[in-house]
């Protein structure tokens, strides 16, 4: 247990000089994404290889590094999810790509023995080898701030933390910062919430700061649920400790004594990592009572959330936290009088969170130095979709999304063309083409109709069907929706319901009018953000690609083809050789004809399942 | 499928984590680990320990997706249809193994409680789309025949 | 302090501590529409009606949205309008909209703000007549969730004036619903049939159970005697509806179209509430002597009794034995007939809960009859009085029937809450003059605060009595009774908030009915010649008579632990 800022500064003094005696490191990228992919076998043969081969190393810090032993760890998430499992070799920088188990004999005879590069395992493009992390295209337009520390280390040892100057910033403010100058620190950097809403960190926290109701509360939003979204995912798993210092730092501005952070149900390993950072925390005498002897005490509680979408809104969120129905409640009273358990709360969301220690250490100065005027900093984003590089990135704000996409995405999966992206998950809308100068910050996406949100960017190809789109998103607020209020518990469902009918091919006259009027209730009368915003997707498909809606209306068609009920399933005469195996497949007889002579679909019968196509040794049936 | 319940757990978690409102959430989700569902039996007992209404009790278990009223399979298979996993075709995946199994959108869990098969909104596991859950495992990059496979796999595990 | 003011559609409107614009709006004279809205719950702003425009062109709930000095808001323009018939329209699309079978038809706020807003049509298809079957499994109110709008009020009322529980939000989005645990049947709920649930309802989803059709088949039968009492706070709650004042007592004018409508015999229960005074009053003198449990509860409400068995049975032995005013006098009409037809009682009553009272094993002959037949309540009798023709505003009053004719104030103010408590002080009262009337009416018991509390003299001793209304406050009492933190000699209890007179029987009325219906009350109190108990003649007269030796069999009741 640590009784002073001194013995804390002596032991990140030490971790540090450990960590900088690791002369040699292998870094196994232990991301959920590399993982699924197979990383955790990678290191197991790694590990056990040099074993067998009788090579020095260690897996975890050590203070003594006899020998020099190479150093082998899994650190959190690297971000280029698309060719993981990624594997670096340090101090060269060098990354390897889709390692495989089988690759272990080879790096360590090559690399780590006589430390040259495989470069059959190093990220190739048109004909280009990539050995160095910071060359690839995909990481060199980014700037890792609240991910800086994710492919470094290991997100179970606070020791590594420390290592990497971590709680020097909470250190900083127990040291003598009053409520005063951080608030006024965290104000002047311009942090603007990165949970979708953009509301000003520090005047979040003044707010907070000025009630003169106590107990308050920090409560931290990790119910990351937007679909396509897993940035605070990868902080909670790799750097816990990064989320737990920005909100101490939080407590200590507003004179909150307890921390709350909520983690959505489907991260169990975030979970792990949190409690277990938060048990390292206290037992070094950095949570608790009295920290440090500064007599500021501080208390940090994990709910588990249950399965529902909506508890990423403020006020449903507390609810949950209190053991309710997560209901969003009408505002005012706001979060910051009238929170968790009604008392005053700093309620921010987890990158929000980690962003607070650089600023506190750095200043604001430096803060503002990266991004816009009036969105300072970076912002993750996770890049999914049909994206040739997937994955999790951090660029300054003001990145244009062209940059993002094709820098850094490496353009459209399979050498495709690219459509449309959708940003800010179901509360957000679509970009298209004309976006694609368009700056990431806050204000200019809320210019053109869309919003940051926290980060979700899904790309789509000219194969993506805009209207399926819309229908996809809108089942997803259907389904999420709390029931509270009447526009979006009855508006989400009717405009649901249009929007099957349009895809099915029984769209009407007058249904875009309907979904307009609809989406019109809903955003002006829903009683709470998520509901405002969600009839964001179908406003923005409207507004972008109303040619499909109306092909899919009156003609009937879908102009991406992806509308399998507007498909037709046509047999190709000169190709069927009168099998009958189609006849026998379909399910509704659709199919008749005479042996060994071409066969016919009823187009009237058909349902369009795609079993006829599937079954057909001759590929003789066509789906136009 | 008769079965005694068991109310130790819910003692273990009511001392765990208090007997409050504010904790109900946490008991039930250690009895759905526990139970793998939520027996009806626990209500009235839950609702008196924390001085609850069982309808209110009720309200909470049925607004949260992870818990279940019917008892789930033992493994338990999300088919993620995130933003990223339906553009990248997971729907098909669902198909593949409802209709292996005999399951459907009502029909969530097979008669001999092995499989359940769900959808979730999004695993978080996007660069690995379409990805599949089972339990607390993830498996990235599906396809609908890879996903068949996968019930062989774990049937074989059982 | 200077007064402040806020301008809702171009009105000054001072503020006066109104916590929402709906409030200062409706000070205002405008109406602002809203469904789940009610000034006694908590806000829950869902249905987002009441949406006003802000000066900036935002839209704010008039319901949740404190007044602020100084602002100005409008309550009506093209964009409200549009997205209220918006919300209207959704509603009725999920709304089984069989209105002229429905019995709130008239009285709904679904139909109101459809015809209001001029809906003339809905886009969306309706499915909600296929909703589940309607739960019928209760004696006291009928639920049908296909007419639901999910305002919530009946959940708030059901968890917050009630503390029951019996209901809650289940499930979530398009598939939410109000239910029981495990969507069960409501009968076998906690519920407690106190019927306010069906009164806070806009719409025809939750409605009292309507036992007419039986009344009319015995009153349609030659060879069925038929006779009814009316209990005291059924007379001043009929006006509204039937063409007249509000609170005005109009008990000759019922009395009258009973008779009319082919009822043998009709009786007033204030009669046996002065019975019940004499009796209850002896029993707790007794208790007060040591022989019997402190505090002493009254026992005239069922769904109180019902509540205390759910949920304080170690305290079911504080409940006075006295049976409620209708379960005394039911057994003094059957058991003194001597006519030869078969003998139908019907009681009417402000209460949904008396339905279920009247089915209760304790209070059945020794042929396992009931002694109530059938209790209606205000609104069925008024629907009756409707369906049988009869002008009730312009029949003449009718006087009740003898022997049992004879009533005192006493008796009437069983209606509201304090009454009984009022009551039972009058009787023990040393003098008996208008000097202690006045005086125990100042004591505190009377008002429609949920909790009264006063101390008597009783002789040489100090009396501690609380009165109680509403079963979150009768729990709240109970918890500091059980803590120790509070004693009291005797507990008047009544589960409605006001009392009988805002029962869940009585016609759906507004706050204000409330008070008008508990002046109507005290006046008639007042109208009467007598205001103690001991001064009804025939109460002493039948306990002499018929009933000597049988008080303990007809007129009292052990409610067993459950």
């Amino acid at each position: 247990m640590l009784k002073s800022v001194e013995e804390l500064r002596a032991l990140r003094a030490e971790a540090k000089a450990s960590m900088d005696a690791e002369n040699r490191k292998i870094i196994i990228c232990g991301g959920a994404g590399c993982v699924s992919k197979g990383a955790n076998k990678v290191y197991e043969t790694l590990v056990s290889k040099l074993e067998e081969k009788g090579v020095k190393f260690t897996v975890k810090l050590e203070k003594c590094h006899d020998g020099d032993p190479v150093r082998v760890t899994k650190s959190g998430c690297h971000g280029f999810c698309e060719v993981g499992p990624l594997l670096r070799v340090e101090p060269q920088g060098w990354l390897y790509v889709k390692v495989k188990p089988e690759d272990c004999d080879e790096i360590i005879d090559t690399t780590i023995n006589n430390g040259k590069c495989v470069d059959r395992l190093c990220y190739t493009k048109h004909g280009i080898i990539y050995r160095e992390q910071k060359e690839v295209p995909f990481y060199k337009k980014q700037t890792r701030v609240s991910l800086a520390n994710c492919d470094k280390i290991d997100a179970t040892s606070i020791e590594e933390y420390l290592a990497q100057g971590g709680y020097t910033a909470f250190e900083k403010v127990l040291s003598g910062m009053t409520s005063e100058e951080i608030v006024n620190e965290i104000t002047e950097s311009g942090l603007r919430g990165r949970g979708g809403g953009g509301f000003p960190t520090g005047r979040k926290w003044s707010q907070v700061a000025r009630q003169k109701n106590f107990p308050k509360y920090v409560v931290c939003n990790g119910d990351e649920g937007d679909p396509g979204a897993f940035m605070d995912r990868s902080v909670m798993e790799d750097d816990p400790h990064r989320m737990l210092e920005g909100m101490m730092i939080a407590g200590f501005a507003t004179g909150a004594n307890d921390g709350y952070i909520y983690v959505r149900a489907e991260y169990p390993l975030a979970v792990a990592r949190l409690k277990n950072a938060i048990a390292q925390a206290t037992e070094l005498g950095l949570l608790g009572d009295n920290i440090l002897g500064s007599g500021f005490s501080f208390h940090m509680h994990i709910n588990r959330g249950a399965g529902a979408f909506v508890c990423g809104e403020g006020s449903a969120l507390t609810a949950s936290i209190e053991g309710k129905r997560g209901m969003p409640r009408v505002k005012p009273p706001r979060t910051v009088e009238h929170g968790l358990f009604d008392q005053p709360t700093v309620l921010n969301n987890v990158e929000t969170f980690a962003n607070v220690a650089d600023i506190i250490n750095k200043g604001s100065a430096w803060y503002k130095a990266t991004g816009t005027d009036n969105s300072s900093g970076t912002k993750t984003f996770a890049l999914t979709g049909n994206i040739e590089n997937a994955g999790l990135i951090e660029v300054p704000m003001g990145t244009t999304l062209r940059e993002v996409i094709f820098d850094i995405g490496g353009g459209i999966r399979n050498g495709g063309e690219f459509k449309a992206v959708q940003i800010g998950g179901p509360s957000g809308g679509c970009l298209t083409e004309e976006h694609l100068d368009l700056p990431l910050d806050f204000d200019s996406l809320k210019e053109v109709g869309a919003i940051i949100g926290s980060g979700g960017l899904v790309v789509m190809d000219k194969n993506t069907c805009m209207v399926e789109v819309a229908r996809f998103f809108m089942n997803f607020t259907r389904n999420e929706s709390c029931g509270k209020c009447v526009p979006c518990r009855e508006g989400t469902k009717r405009m649901l319901e249009i929007l099957e009918r349009i895809v099915e091919g029984k769209g009407e006259e007058g249904d875009i009018e309907l979904l307009e009027e609809l989406a019109d209730t809903i955003s002006h009368a829903a009683l709470c953000g998520l509901g405002k915003t969600a009839a964001g997707p179908v406003v923005s498909t409207i507004k972008y690609f109303k040619d499909e809606y109306l092909a899919h209306i009156h003609e009937k068609r879908c102009p991406a083809g992806e509308c399998k009920k507007l498909k037709t399933y046509v047999i190709e005469e000169e190709l069927c050789k009168g099998c009958s195996k189609c006849a026998r497949n379909c399910p509704t007889g659709a199919i008749k004809g005479e042996i060994k002579k071409p066969y016919k679909i009823d187009q009237k019968l058909c349902i369009k399942c795609g079993g006829c196509i599937n079954g057909c040794p001759f590929k003789a049936i066509k789906e136009v | 499928m008769e079965q005694t319940i068991d109310f130790a757990v819910l003692d273990q978690a009511i001392k765990e984590f208090g007997n409050e409102e504010k904790s109900l959430i946490a008991i039930l989700q250690r009895a759905q680990e526990h139970y793998r569902y939520l027996p009806k039996e626990i209500f009235p007992y839950l609702a008196e320990k924390l001085s609850l209404s069982e309808a209110k009790i009720y309200g909470v278990a049925t607004f949260y997706e992870n818990f279940s009223l019917e008892q789930k399979g033992k493994f338990v298979i999300k088919v993620c249809d995130g933003t990223a996993c339906h553009v990248r075709k997971s729907i098909p995946i669902l198909e593949a193994l409802r209709d292996k199994l005999g399951l459907s959108e009502e029909k969530k869990t097979t008669d001999d409680l092995l499989f359940t098969v769900e959808t979730v909104s999004c695993l978080g596991a996007c660069s690995s789309a379409p990805a599949v859950m089972v339990n607390d495992e993830i498996y990235p990059t599906m396809t609908p025949e890879s996903a068949v496979a996968l019930l062989e796999e774990l049937k074989e595990k059982n | 302090m200077d007064k402040e003011y806020m301008i809702i559609d171009g009105i000054k409107v001072e503020l006066n501590g109104e916590k929402n614009i709906l409030e200062v709006a409706r000070k205002a004279g405008i109406d602002i529409p809203a469904f789940c809205y009610d000034p006694d719950l908590s806000i829950y702003g869902a249905c987002r009606m009441c949406l006003v425009e802000n000066e900036r062109g935002g839209l704010d709930a008039a319901c949740s949205t404190p007044p602020r000095a100084g602002t100005s808001v409008k309550t009506n323009t093209p964009k409200l309008r549009k997205h209220r018939k918006m919300i209207l329209e959704l509603l009725l699309a999920n709304h089984c909209r069989d209105c002229t079978t429905c019995q709130k038809s008239g009285k709904c706020k679904l139909q109101e703000f459809a015809y209001r807003f001029n809906i003339e049509g809905v886009r969306f298809p309706n499915t909600a007549c296929e909703l589940g079957a309607k739960d019928k499994s209760s004696l006291s109110i009928v639920r049908d969730s296909s007419k639901c709008i999910l305002c919530g009020k009946c959940v708030r009322v059901c968890n917050e004036i009630q503390n029951v529980g019996a209901i809650d939000y289940a499930f979530r989005g398009s598939k939410m619903k109000i239910a029981t645990a495990f969507d069960g049947d409501i009968v076998n709920s906690p519920c407690v049939g106190c019927g306010q649930c069906a009164s806070v309802c806009p719409t025809g989803a939750i409605t009292v159970r309507d036992d007419a059709d039986k009344v009319w088949d015995a009153l349609g039968d030659k060879n069925t005697e038929v006779s009814v009492q009316i209990a005291p706070a059924v007379r001043v709650a009929l006006g509204k509806e039937l063409g007249l004042k509000e609170g005005e007592n109009l008990m000759g004018k019922l009395v009258a179209s009973l008779k009319e409508i082919g009822f043998d015999k009709v009786y007033d229960t204030s009669l046996t509430a002065d019975m019940t005074i004499v009796e209850e009053a002896a029993e707790f003198v007794e208790r007060l002597n040591g022989k019997g449990k402190l505090p002493m509860f009254t026992s005239c409400c069922p769904a109180w009794i019902r509540f205390a068995e759910e949920k304080y049975p170690e305290y079911v032995e504080n409940i006075s034995t006295c049976r409620s005013p209708m379960q005394m006098f039911a057994p003094v009409i059957k058991e003194t007939y001597t006519g030869d037809k078969k003998h139908i009682h019907v009681a009417i009553m402000p209460c949904t809960a008396k339905k279920f009272e009247a089915s209760r094993d304790e209070f059945k002959n020794k042929a396992g009859e009931p002694y109530v037949d059938y209790v209606l309540t205000t609104q069925e009798v008024i629907r009756m009085i409707k369906e049988s023709g009869v002008r009730f505003n312009e029949i003449a009053d009718a006087k009740v029937d003898e022997p049992y004719g004879m009533i005192t104030g006493a008796g009437v103010i069983f209606g509201v809450t304090g009454g009984v408590m009022e009551a039972v002080l009058r009787y023990v009262s040393a003098t008996q003059d208008k000097k202690a009337l006045d005086a125990i009416a100042l004591s505190g018991v009377r008002g429609l605060d949920g909790v009264k509390e006063a101390t008597v003299k009783l002789g040489d001793a100090e009396i501690k009595v609380a009165v109680v209304s509403g079963l979150a406050n009768a729990s709240a009492l109970m918890e500091k009774i059980k803590n120790g933190e509070a004693f009291y000699h005797l507990v008047e209890v009544m589960s409605c908030p006001g009392g009988c007179i805002n029962g869940g029987g009585q016609p759906v009325g507004e706050r204000e009915a409330k008070c008008e219906r508990t002046k109507g009350i005290y006046d008639a109190d007042k109208a009467e010649e007598l205001q103690f108990s001991n001064q009804n003649t025939v109460v002493k007269e039948i306990l002499t008579g018929p009933l000597k030796g049988r008080e303990h069999e007809l007129l009292h009741v052990h409610y067993k632990h459950k």
